[in-house]
């Protein structure tokens, strides 16, 4: 089930300068897993190797936060739109 | 450079004392070849402090895509400092999220605002200067 997932300006330079790509699964995790079938250097950088959401990126299907749904075990339906954004904060 | 349409420091300065007493926030929407900020969007500060600041992630989703369907990109982040200078804090280098973008840095310290502008790459800070028009 093909998603849309965008990407933050950081994270394109690992999937060939591209902003959108197209990924495959049926829960968030299985999408990124895919996501990093295509694109390797993207490994570690939404997903930890712990196999959590990364602190510093913020996820959304659609629009809703996935922090607030089932985290990496959000399902996804065809055409779904992932957006991964970088968290921003400081003081 | 940075170059800040009068509307969008106009946006930027007003929201940053709408914040007081707490630090605000918000993203530039841009070009980022040329370095013009031509959208302010001004968002909520999830940390509610006077001394951090954390981006509401909903609305950056929302500027995010307001701004790609204005064939723009989010170019920076701009927020306030209530008490001490428009320079960025060492929580500020440590997590700035992109080395492309602009870090604004608004100073309510004194009765004027001091607006300023910095790219950080790799913990380094450097200042730009910031043409407004």
């Amino acid at each position: 089930m093909p998603v849309e997932v965008r990407l933050p300006t950081i994270l394109r330079q690992d999937a060939g300068g591209q902003a959108t790509v197209k990924a495959n699964g049926a829960t968030l995790a299985d999408v990124f897993a895919d996501l990093t079938r295509q694109f390797p250097n993207l490994a570690g950088k939404v997903v930890t190797e712990d196999g959590a959401l990364h602190k510093f990126v913020n996820v959304y299907v659609n629009d809703d936060d996935v922090r607030y749904l089932d985290k990496l075990d959000t399902k996804v339906a065809d055409d779904d739109v992932v957006s991964i954004l970088p968290a921003v904060a400081g003081g | 450079m940075l170059r800040l349409g009068s509307d969008v420091y106009l946006r930027m300065v007003g929201h940053c004392f709408d914040g007081l007493p707490e630090e605000a926030c918000g993203l530039l929407g841009g070009n980022p070849a040329s370095g013009l900020a031509s959208i302010c969007y001004p968002t909520r500060n999830d940390a509610a402090s006077s001394k951090l600041y954390t981006v509401n992630p909903l609305d950056h989703l929302k500027a995010d895509r307001d701004a790609e369907a204005h064939g723009l990109e989010i170019i920076g982040v701009f927020h306030s400092h209530t008490h001490t200078d428009a320079y960025p804090s060492p929580t500020d280098v440590a997590q700035a999220p992109d080395p492309a973008w602009h870090y604004v840095l608004v100073s309510l310290r004194d009765e004027a605002p001091m607006v300023r502008s910095y790219r950080i790459v790799d913990g380094n800070i450097t200042e730009e200067p910031v043409v407004l028009g």
